[in-house]
């Protein structure tokens, strides 16, 4: 008895760095601690688990154990320092993944210790479906982001088949905890139907909607764990796993909310959708194309350059030449900000850490509503790699899909060039009004290569 | 009906525990601002990988001559680790940049 006392004091601590841990990571100046105090209080927790019981374990479990331990530990941390800042997104989304997939395997093994108590088998058939969804997903939405899975496939009626197939699984789960079915062929069929479910999910969703996705499948995982601590009465998972739940539904609905859309709007996209395509009035006009040394030559004779990075940036990994950009402008005496969309990237925070990894001041990232009215006195205005987040239809077109989303009032400024690929539209696959303005002048390519080539016009200056 | 009943007042504990928590992450998030949105995510992700816990405890049950289930706790414990470790590291990377800043 004392020995489980002392655990549930370990779990009783290690809550309570969830929770403050979680608070912290709310600030700036406290972030890096919280991250720490939750880790240092979930170390304690694995390893009170292992050692504080009063079960006759055979080493060859002990032994198991620890080398899972050793080399996820191995694995996971040198995958984490590794990888690219631009790849943070879906390495986020693959550990989520690897979460879901750990709750399911549980659910899968736990089912026949506890047949004939449905109360149990709820729990396991709950973290287990969840988990499995939450699995799959994951690993479509790191597919997408790391451009293996580029285009939405969908599936015609996709909406219907996907909430008919949601239904078969929730019907075939309900009878099999109502009826106690004591097989494994179910159990494992439920499995695979979940990990399906949870690919037909993602898979219609657009690349740049998911980090959104993400944020939800992570709150998924949460519950799957919540359901693994009410099946084992463990608290801190109860308490972890709830706590994420609903912090990780209230940081993405922040997400859509910064995006003006709802939730269902991103997961049953309506944009780029045909019926929605033609709602948009049309633009039309002509553009004006400009070569690297037009933009050299205007920005080396600007007072002020506003620069606004988009996905496009990330995409190119352009993140260091434009900041090899912004020095050189600087050393010629013209005043460089960027201006950061809530949204840029569609991963809130996305482009400070991009920019921060290549040492861009911290000053010279002004938030949207901070940069709109310095817009007025802005002789250039460099757009790279961002569409939607500087779009004028979002506040005078009403029939646009993207209206009332706040955007970067950029027309506001003498001279626009924006960089892009080609003429597609962006994610919402709405024309973009901008690009005809007489003020705009299109610089087609890719970023790094543009970027790189006005660096050297400017040297040459 | 009476099951349902049951089920609550044999769990009230943890019923409460759910009721709270949800409050609490309700709490914890808001008003942050969107320069954080995605460190909070990974560490949130981090967190929720105490589903590990429930892997250990699968393992410390099973039966040592049962390779299926041998196998597949280890995977467990082996995908919960990662989901751990790789999310503390890979949000204190991301925090790391925001430090440098000022």
């Amino acid at each position: 008895m004392e020995y489980l006392f002392s655990l549930e004091f370990i779990y009783l601590f290690a809550s309570i760095t969830f929770i403050v841990g979680l608070k912290m990571l709310g600030h700036p100046e406290t972030a890096r601690k919280g991250n720490l105090f939750a880790a240092a209080g979930m170390t304690l927790a694995i390893v009170g688990t292992i050692f504080i019981h009063e079960r006759e374990v055979s080493s060859i479990i002990y032994t198991l154990i620890f080398v899972a331990l050793a080399l996820g530990t191995l694995i996971g941390w040198l995958v984490a320092v590794k990888v690219d800042m631009t790849k943070m997104p879906e390495l986020v989304s693959l550990f989520n993944g690897m979460g879901g997939a750990c709750a399911a395997l549980i659910g899968l093994l736990e089912f026949h210790h506890n047949i004939g108590d449905p109360v149990a088998i709820f729990t396991i058939i709950a973290g287990m479906v969840i988990g499995s969804v939450s699995f799959s997903g994951s690993m479509i939405a790191w597919a997408k982001l790391n451009g293996s899975m580029r285009k939405p496939i969908r599936l015609p009626k996709y909406n219907w088949l996907n909430n008919i197939f949601l239904l078969v699984i929730l019907a075939a789960a309900a009878y099999m905890i109502l009826t106690g079915v004591e097989s494994e062929v179910m159990l494992y069929g439920l499995f695979a139907a979940a990990l399906l479910y949870g690919v037909l999910f993602v898979v219609p969703i657009g690349g740049a909607d998911m980090p959104v996705v993400i944020s939800l499948l992570n709150s998924f995982t949460g519950l799957a764990a919540a359901f693994g601590g009410f099946l084992y009465g463990n608290m801190v998972m109860l308490t972890g796993g709830i706590l994420v739940g609903s912090a990780g539904t209230i940081l993405t609905l922040a997400m859509c909310k910064a995006m003006n859309r709802p939730l269902s709007n991103v997961i049953f996209g309506a944009f780029g959708d045909d019926t929605t395509l033609g709602e948009g009035s049309k633009v039309q006009g002509s553009i004006k194309k400009a070569s690297t040394s037009d933009v050299a030559i205007l920005m080396n004779y600007s007072q002020n350059v506003v620069i606004v990075p988009g996905y496009g940036l990330a995409v190119a990994q352009a993140q260091h030449v434009m900041h090899e950009l912004e020095e050189l402008l600087n050393s010629k005496g013209v005043n460089v900000k960027y201006a950061i969309h809530p949204v840029a990237g569609r991963m809130p925070g996305h482009m400070n850490v991009l920019l921060a990894e290549t040492n861009v001041e911290y000053d010279k990232l002004v938030e949207m509503e901070d940069i709109n009215p310095q817009f007025k006195s802005t002789d250039v205005v460099f757009v790279v790699g961002a569409n939607d987040v500087v779009n004028p239809a979002a506040h005078n077109d009403p029939s646009s899909p993207i209206y009332g989303m706040p955007i970067l009032e950029v027309e506001n400024a003498k001279h626009i060039i924006v960089n892009k690929r080609s003429m597609k539209p962006g994610y919402a696959g709405i024309e973009n009004e901008l690009f005809f303005n007489q003020k705009t002048s299109m610089l087609f390519g890719d970023a790094k290569d543009q970027l790189t080539k006005i660096v050297n016009e400017l040297k040459s200056m | 009906m009476t099951e349902l009943i049951d089920f609550i007042s044999n769990n009230l504990q943890m019923i409460y525990i759910v009721i709270l928590m949800i409050f609490v992450g309700v709490e914890v998030i808001g008003h942050v601002p969107a320069v954080l949105h995605t460190p909070l995510m990974s560490g949130a992700n981090a967190i929720h990988g105490v589903v590990i816990i429930g892997a250990i405890l699968v393992m410390l049950g099973s039966d040592p001559d049962n390779i299926l289930a041998l196998s597949l706790g280890f995977v467990a414990v082996l995908l919960g680790t990662l989901n751990v470790v790789g999310g503390f590291v890979v949000t204190d990377r991301m925090l790391e940049m925001f430090k440098k800043k000022k």
